[in-house]
């Protein structure tokens, strides 16, 4: 234990100090962290799913609050959740089909169970499945054969009850955990290989001689880019810099050094170019549930200029992007403000910034933020390691990775918090 | 039946006024036809009855025409109200009836111009001219008497229904005809005006100057005014198509030639001879703008300097501008504008006519020499090609009777009263203008660092007005950073953000005040690059966008797209960003990746219309749409004066 919260207090550090750069180093560490937590949980005889969620959760508030507006870290939190409870459910469905027993989900259904204390443990399982997802074509049909073998189960279910459960016990504890543990390792291998899983997409997005606008610099785009060269397709790369982190010259760097035509172009002659461009690739740093992004600032820009031209405006998100929460007022309260040093010479104009002394209000105020908020409607498409995707459709999307009970929850402890 | 030839004879007077000198002798031919000829006037009138809608002047001609129709119209109007007070100020008959007889004024003009004027417009009217003047010559006789009401008739209102009025057209001109002449007699005697027509034709072709004419064409007024009053009517008429057709012609001269394209190689190959400065190796071009000069920097400075002696041509004045370009010291539109006319007027004032050579000629081309020259250290701005625009004209302008010494006085007092009142008095009208649109607790938005903005933002503070000001920059230029400075020191409390950021602070503007290069008549508004986005993301937040501009500025040029025409900066300063150590990823490329990296720098770029709330300019405040007129009204007022 005492080593795991070591590891912890040094994340949350990091997190703070925001040392850790781009979402998917953050969620891909967090993940780590999250298995490694798991691991040195003490496993109780009962409610085992119910310890690790709590753990999970107790570290995962900590780590949200510590750099809130980094999404990435709750979206991992609460894809582990996520599994445990997922992990969870199959283990009891499993144990349900193999010996035919009651093996009821002990943790979250206890006061389900009483309540209706005639069903039987097949039945309970598949009502508490369909509570822990939502409902889609797949669970649906899933649930068919389960409430067409209720009758059948009911028959013999009755009797054997207490004395399999207890049986049972030790053998799922440390399967729990141990499966718990895979799908995390499961997930830190989905999101480093994400870039491959999207970049595998390239080819059938960019034909030859296109010419492709994109700000800033995101490894993913990077990678996709590179993907379509590999294939011997031929097309002219625009860099736009991404001022005032001026990333864009990083990528360019990159893109040159791989052979790939660029053209680096201040962020200012994005409208002006924005006519001779066939599409707009970008990175994100999350996407919300309404499919709206919060992306490197300038983006939106970019956006509503390729909207205006017609310019397909195009996401590339790794799964660990996709934030379950709908964002409100996101342009500020999503945001991070950076220090004016990037933007103004302190030495020219500290004169003017000394809000400590002086008279009332200082003259001047420097804006710097990190993100912007493309709406939804301005997106074309996004390319996820799953293909593309509408931005309408990125809530059901979400829907898949998340469980309802982790998005509530964590929301109001991040607002306790 | 005499009688009434006589006073069909009346419109010989006109036609003197047309043909001036030679037309007299057309004139008796068509009354020694008349009596021989004795078909009816009717089998001609379906030829102009299919034509006539050609020869009624389309509306947009009459609205165009506006200027030269307005001084003509009133004329007639008032001499015949009293000759004519039965007819109507409105007879469609009357008003083709009469239209049929000017067509042959423009007859005369068009064997002059046609070799020139090709245009399908042009050329229907032509022939419309040709063609209405083998309607019937009843017509004729008619017109004399009436027509002053119908001039005013088809100017003001009637952009004539074709059909019907041709109908009426045909009626009308045989009805009063049919009392006294023959249908034979009246075709005679338009076969013979024909004739007449036919030879004043050809003798105009061999003259080459026929007459009037010509003289009156550059006067644009036909100098038939001093005929009396009894033909005062057709002068207005024919005086009206004088001035049509010159403002016209004017119109086609004054459009502007095709913009000059580095990458024409036979223009790029005569401007490289010529060139005084080294051209920058094409390396690194970006492939879409290889129409554009590329930049040239500062590094040729101690290279032009070496050149000077060698140059000694060029004015020091201008060479010193030129420097000055070259080096970036002088940048904004008024301020490249004025520096440039003042080293204009030292030149002229030092200038001297060189033996056996006229001053208009020999400083028209000298100025253009000193223009080629600063184009060669930087290409010139909208504003500054209008300005050379005036200059050039008023040395065209110049009466040959000055003295050289009077001639440099007029021309040096002229470029102050341009600087004066084009660009000082404009901003301080502005300045009123756009103050108006300030109000307390505003929060106004600029980009970059215009002049006239920031006049506009000290003088709202100076009104006692309660604002604050986001000040947008945007690398490489980063001239931002100098307007924050001067609003800071002034005690305007500020706002200074990246345009990438423009998203996050749009929210809380209330107000954005761009400046423009330039203004074209599309309502396109060409400016420092970002301009656009600006706009646009305004546009996209529902903030009104007010762009100040002086109409010196406005150009009639149209542009869509910002590719077409712009200006390449230096591709290096892209690069490097001062004060940022840290940002140095293209410092040590190999030259593999320079191979394959282009940086672009682009200096402006155009904003569409759609995104410019009002225009504030020195004529008040305007929508985009209200620019050609400007253009078109504010080209007359400088050229004409």
């Amino acid at each position: 234990m005492p080593d795991t919260q070591a590891l912890v207090n040094d994340f949350l550090n990091k997190l703070k100090k925001r040392k850790i750069e781009g979402s998917q180093a953050t969620a891909k560490q967090t993940a780590e962290l999250l298995r490694s937590v798991i691991s040195q949980t003490r496993m109780p005889y009962t409610n085992q799913a119910a310890a690790l969620i709590h753990s999970v959760k107790a570290v995962g508030e900590r780590l949200i609050a510590a750099n809130p507006v980094e999404l990435a870290v709750g979206n991992v939190v609460r894809r582990v959740l996520h599994i445990v409870r997922e992990e969870d459910l199959s283990l009891t469905t499993a144990a349900m089909a193999g010996l035919n027993l009651s093996a009821e989900s002990d943790d979250e259904d206890d006061t389900d169970r009483d309540n209706h204390p005639a069903l039987s443990a097949a039945a309970i399982a598949a009502a508490s499945r369909s509570t822990l997802r939502p409902p889609s074509l797949q669970t649906l049909l899933e649930d068919v054969p389960d409430s067409a073998a209720v009758p059948h189960t009911s028959s013999s279910g009755g009797d054997s009850e207490g004395k399999s459960k207890s049986a049972d016990k030790s053998s799922r504890s440390r399967k729990l955990k141990h499966d718990v543990i895979e799908a995390v390792n499961e997930l830190i291998q989905d999101i480093s290989t994400c870039h491959e899983l999207i970049a595998e997409q390239a080819v059938e997005h960019i034909h030859q001689n296109e010419v492709i606008l994109t700000l800033g610099s995101s490894r993913t785009v990077l990678e996709f880019l590179c993907a379509a060269k590999e294939k011997k397709r031929s097309f002219r790369v625009f860099v736009a810099e991404g001022a005032p982190r001026y990333q864009g010259h990083l990528l360019a760097k990159e893109l040159v050094t791989r052979g790939l035509q660029t053209t680096l172009i201040t962020d200012s002659a994005v409208f002006a170019m924005i006519s001779r461009v066939n599409m707009v690739i970008v990175g994100a740093h999350a996407v919300m549930a309404n499919g709206g992004v919060i992306a490197p600032v300038g983006l939106n820009m970019v956006a509503l200029a390729a909207q205006k031209h017609a310019v397909p405006f195009v996401v590339l998100a790794g799964s660990h992007k996709l934030c379950p929460l709908y964002p409100h007022h996101p342009e500020v309260l999503l945001n991070e403000l950076r220090s004016p040093s990037e933007l103004l010479d302190f030495g020219e104009f500290s004169d003017c910034l000394d809000f400590g002394s002086g008279i009332g209000a200082p003259l001047l105020h420097v804006v710097n933020p990190t993100f912007d908020y493309v709406p939804p409607k301005l997106v074309s498409l996004f390319i996820t390691d799953t293909g593309g995707h509408n931005p309408s459709y990125m809530y059901r999307l979400i829907a898949d990775y998340y469980s309802a009970d982790d998005l509530v929850l964590e929301r109001r402890t991040t607002s306790g918090n | 039946m005499d009688a009434r030839r006589m006073s069909r004879a009346v419109p010989r007077v006109r036609q003197v006024g047309f043909f001036t000198p030679n037309t007299p002798a057309q004139q008796p031919q068509p009354q020694s036809a008349a009596p021989s000829s004795e078909s009816p006037p009717l089998s001609d009138s379906p030829a102009s009855n299919s034509l006539s809608p050609v020869m009624i002047p389309p509306p947009r001609h009459l609205s165009d025409n506006l200027g030269g129709r307005t001084a003509a119209v009133p004329v007639p109007g008032r001499e015949n109200s009293g000759e004519l007070p039965t007819v109507g100020s409105y007879n469609p008959s009357e008003s083709v009836l009469w239209l049929d007889s000017p067509p042959r004024s423009r007859i005369g003009d068009e064997e002059l111009s046609e070799g020139a004027e090709s245009s399908l417009g042009w050329y229907r009217r032509s022939d419309s001219a040709k063609f209405a003047s083998s309607l019937p010559s009843g017509g004729f006789n008619l017109s004399t008497a009436k027509h002053p009401d119908s001039v005013a008739a088809v100017e003001a209102k009637n952009p004539l229904p074709e059909q019907s009025e041709a109908q009426k057209e045909q009626a009308s001109s045989s009805k009063p005809l049919k009392a006294k002449t023959t249908k034979a007699e009246r075709r005679a005697l338009q076969e013979s005006q024909r004739a007449a027509k036919a030879a004043s034709r050809a003798e105009a072709n061999k003259s080459g100057t026929p007459g009037g004419a010509p003289s009156s064409k550059p006067m644009k007024q036909p100098p038939q005014k001093k005929d009396g009053p009894p033909v005062a009517s057709s002068i207005a008429a024919s005086e009206r198509i004088g001035v049509d057709r010159s403002v016209e012609k004017e119109r086609k001269k004054d459009l502007p030639p095709p913009r000059k394209q580095f990458d024409d190689e036979s223009r790029g190959g005569r401007a490289k001879r010529r060139s005084v400065l080294n051209q920058p190796e094409a390396r690194n071009r970006v492939e879409l703008f290889r129409h554009l000069p590329p930049h040239k920097n500062g590094t040729q400075l101690p290279y032009l300097g070496s050149k000077f002696f060698e140059l000694h041509e060029k004015h020091p004045a201008v060479y010193k501008v030129g420097l000055q370009y070259l080096a970036g010291d002088l940048s904004g539109g008024n301020a490249r504008c004025i520096a440039m006319l003042q080293a204009f007027q030292e030149a002229i004032r030092d200038y001297s006519t060189p033996p056996e050579k006229t001053l208009t000629r020999d400083l028209t081309s000298k100025i253009g020499g000193f223009v080629s020259f600063l184009i060669e250290c930087r290409p010139l701005s909208m504003s500054m090609g209008n300005a050379i625009r005036f200059l050039k004209s008023r040395i065209a302008r110049l009466p040959l009777t000055l003295s050289e010494s009077e001639a440099k006085t007029t021309l040096c007092s002229d470029i102050d009263r341009f600087i004066n009142e084009k660009i000082v008095l404009a901003d301080k009208v502005i300045l009123r203008h756009a103050a108006t649109k300030i109000r307390d607790g505003d929060v106004l938005l600029t980009y970059g660092s215009s002049c006239v903005v920031e006049m506009i933002l000290l003088y709202a503070h100076e009104l006692g007005k309660q604002f604050r000001v986001v000040v947008v920059d945007s690398h490489p230029m980063l001239e931002g950073q100098k307007l924050l400075r001067r609003l800071l020191v002034k005690g305007l409390s500020c706002t200074y953000t990246q345009l990438n950021a423009i998203s996050y602070v749009m929210h809380k503007v209330t107000r954005v005040f761009l400046g423009a290069s330039s203004i074209f008549s599309n309502g396109t508004v060409y400016s420092t690059v970002g301009t656009a986005s600006v706009a646009m993301v305004a546009h996209a937040f529902r903030v009104p966008v007010l762009v100040c501009c002086e109409a010196y500025k406005f150009h009639e040029r149209v542009q869509l797209d910002s590719i077409c025409f712009n200006e390449l900066g230096d591709p290096d300063a892209i690069s490097k960003v001062p004060g940022r150590v840290d940002v140095n990823y293209l410092d040590n490329l190999t030259d593999k990746q320079k191979e394959n990296l282009e940086l672009l720098n682009l200096k402006y770029d155009a904003t569409p219309s759609d995104y410019i709330s009002v225009i504030v300019t020195d004529y008040g405040m305007i929508p985009p749409t209200s620019v050609p007129v400007i253009v078109r009204g504010y080209r007359k007022e400088y050229l004409l004066i």
